[in-house]
């Protein structure tokens, strides 16, 4: 790596820190993207398994090669600007909903100093940037000029906004417990505690004591990323497809990059947070990547398993959930974390 | 005591949506039947059985000798519900009235397999054929030789067939 950077600093001088960065981002982004294509053929697979089909496997050996179809037909078809749609922002939305879910992962931690930009207010910085999501699929909605598009923008900004607050005090309560926005220091503070100089580092991380946060902050995710069974947004038995009903071709493959991104960011998060991150859920296995892979995929298998369960809810028990029982929660454990923190039972010290 | 045991319901039912018990019973039957065997028929390299009884696509039988079946009765068009059949007849040069014309249009067929009742003779029958196509509406207007050459292709499977479900008739 020192020899590669060296290399570098020799043949490009002044633009090297610059090259460098791109370097980096394209590393983290490339496989992202892949991994969002792959997750929809899994999301396929787990569906069909789960309604005892078989699901895709006709494109290459057992249709693994779904998603580079699927992916090489969006990009071939056009992509239709309705007439009336305001072109300007028509166009911007699907780049303002893809962005944020992509910016946010320049501040997460994939082992232990393996991260973009370990800045100290990680956490603030992917609270901020998941909620600049919803503009994306706000204008959307507003410039396609068009009921059912505007219908399902306004839900989503609604349910977006209120599981943003049940979020942020889940999240409140991680950071009061590791005394840090960073997310590295998170993970390292969850991998201290008296079951972790035991052995067993699960049982310390953030997942246990702060087990409803944990929930709350998944469910919430759920709901966040617009996913069944809180995809009214979408809603496609009753408003078609909500905020992208006129978009096609390429604009639409955003919109659904964006969706599927977000997904695995919340996986990523909710390991970060409640699940140790890259740390080793026991003593004698050496920490690294593959458990936050590991981690991730179990929460990811949650999301496609809740899609093949769940029906959809309806739009007041939504709202009743996000702001009668989550908030009122998160704020409970909020006082019951603080009340924690400075007895004399406190295990965080 | 109605107040005592309203409250150990109503304690149950919050405990029961805390814990998402209703919740995690629909993950349950979900993720037993991702492990369950799948059902689904691959269909060009697998098909689902099929009764000899099977209303597929049109034949005109012969009899072994090669003498076509038809008589031109004129059952089947009389009593095909979706007036598929056009059938006309003249006397042929030994005297036996046969069909000039015997045309079914597919399109208007609704695969009813009263034409196949009607005859007295068992001239026209349905087949298990269901994988044939027409690209333009005029390929699927099936006409006497069409007919007779399907009777001639599937004639043993036919045969074995109506052998095979006469016991029960």
């Amino acid at each position: 790596m020192d020899a590669m950077i060296q290399v570098g600093q020799n043949l490009f001088g002044a633009a090297w820190p610059l090259i460098w960065s791109v370097l980096k981002i394209v590393a983290i982004v490339a496989p992202l993207l892949l991994a969002v294509a792959y997750l929809t053929y899994f999301e396929r697979k787990v569906i069909g398994y789960m309604q005892i089909r078989i699901g895709p496997n006709r494109v290459g050996p057992w249709g693994l090669l779904q998603p580079i179809a699927d992916g090489v037909k969006l990009l071939l078809k056009e992509s239709i600007v309705p007439t009336v749609a305001s072109k300007g922002l028509f166009i911007l939305a699907p780049v303002l909903s893809i962005a944020p879910a992509l910016v946010a992962w320049a501040v997460i931690p994939f082992a232990d100093g393996l991260v973009l930009a370990d800045i100290d207010a990680g956490l603030l910085f992917v609270l901020a940037l998941s909620s600049v999501g919803i503009y994306g699929v706000i204008l959307a909605g507003w410039s396609s000029n068009s009921k059912y598009a505007f219908l399902g923008a306004m839900r989503c900004a609604a349910q977006m906004v209120s599981y943003e607050i049940a979020m942020g005090f889940a999240l409140v309560c991680v950071l009061m417990v590791s005394q840090s926005l960073n997310l590295s220091d998170i993970v390292n503070g969850q991998g201290k505690g008296l079951f972790a100089d035991f052995g067993v580092g699960i049982l310390s991380w953030n997942w246990l004591p702060l087990f409803p946060m944990f929930l709350v902050y998944f469910i919430s995710g759920v709901a966040e990323t617009n996913r069944a069974p809180f995809d009214v947004a979408e809603g496609e038995s009753e408003i078609v497809a909500g905020f992208h009903v006129d978009y096609s071709g390429f604009a639409f493959a955003l919109f659904f990059l964006a969706e599927y991104a977000n997904m695995i960011l919340i996986s990523i998060l909710t390991a970060i947070m409640f699940l140790g991150g890259w740390l080793s859920p026991v003593g004698f296995l050496p920490d690294g990547f593959f458990w936050l892979a590991v981690k991730a995929s179990a929460l990811l298998f949650c999301f496609l398993w809740f899609r093949a369960t769940f029906p959809r809810y309806r739009y007041d028990q939504i709202m009743r959930l996000g702001w009668k029982v989550f908030i009122p929660l998160t704020i409970i454990w909020l006082v019951v974390t603080g009340v924690w923190l400075i007895s004399p039972l406190n295990i965080w010290n | 005591m109605g107040a005592i045991s309203e409250f150990v319901t109503k304690s149950k039912q919050v405990v029961n949506s805390l814990f998402l018990k209703e919740l995690c019973k629909g993950l349950s039957v979900t993720g037993w039947y991702f492990f369950q065997p799948k059902i689904t028929v691959q269909y060009p390299e697998e098909k689902t059985p099929q009764s000899r009884r099977f209303r597929g696509l049109h034949a005109l039988r012969r009899y072994p000798n090669g003498e076509e079946r038809c008589i031109a009765c004129k059952l089947c068009e009389a009593i095909c519900p979706a007036m598929a059949i056009t059938i006309e007849s003249d006397q042929r040069d030994d005297g036996s009235r046969r069909t000039t014309r015997y045309d079914i249009d597919l399109t208007k067929c609704i695969f009813c397999g009263f034409c196949e009742e009607a005859c007295p003779v068992d001239a026209i029958v349905e087949t298990r054929v269901f994988e044939y196509h027409g690209e333009a509406r005029g390929d699927l207007y099936y006409t006497k030789p069409m007919l007779l050459a399907n009777g001639d292709r599937y004639e043993t499977q036919i045969a074995a067939d109506r052998a095979g479900d006469a016991p029960y008739r």
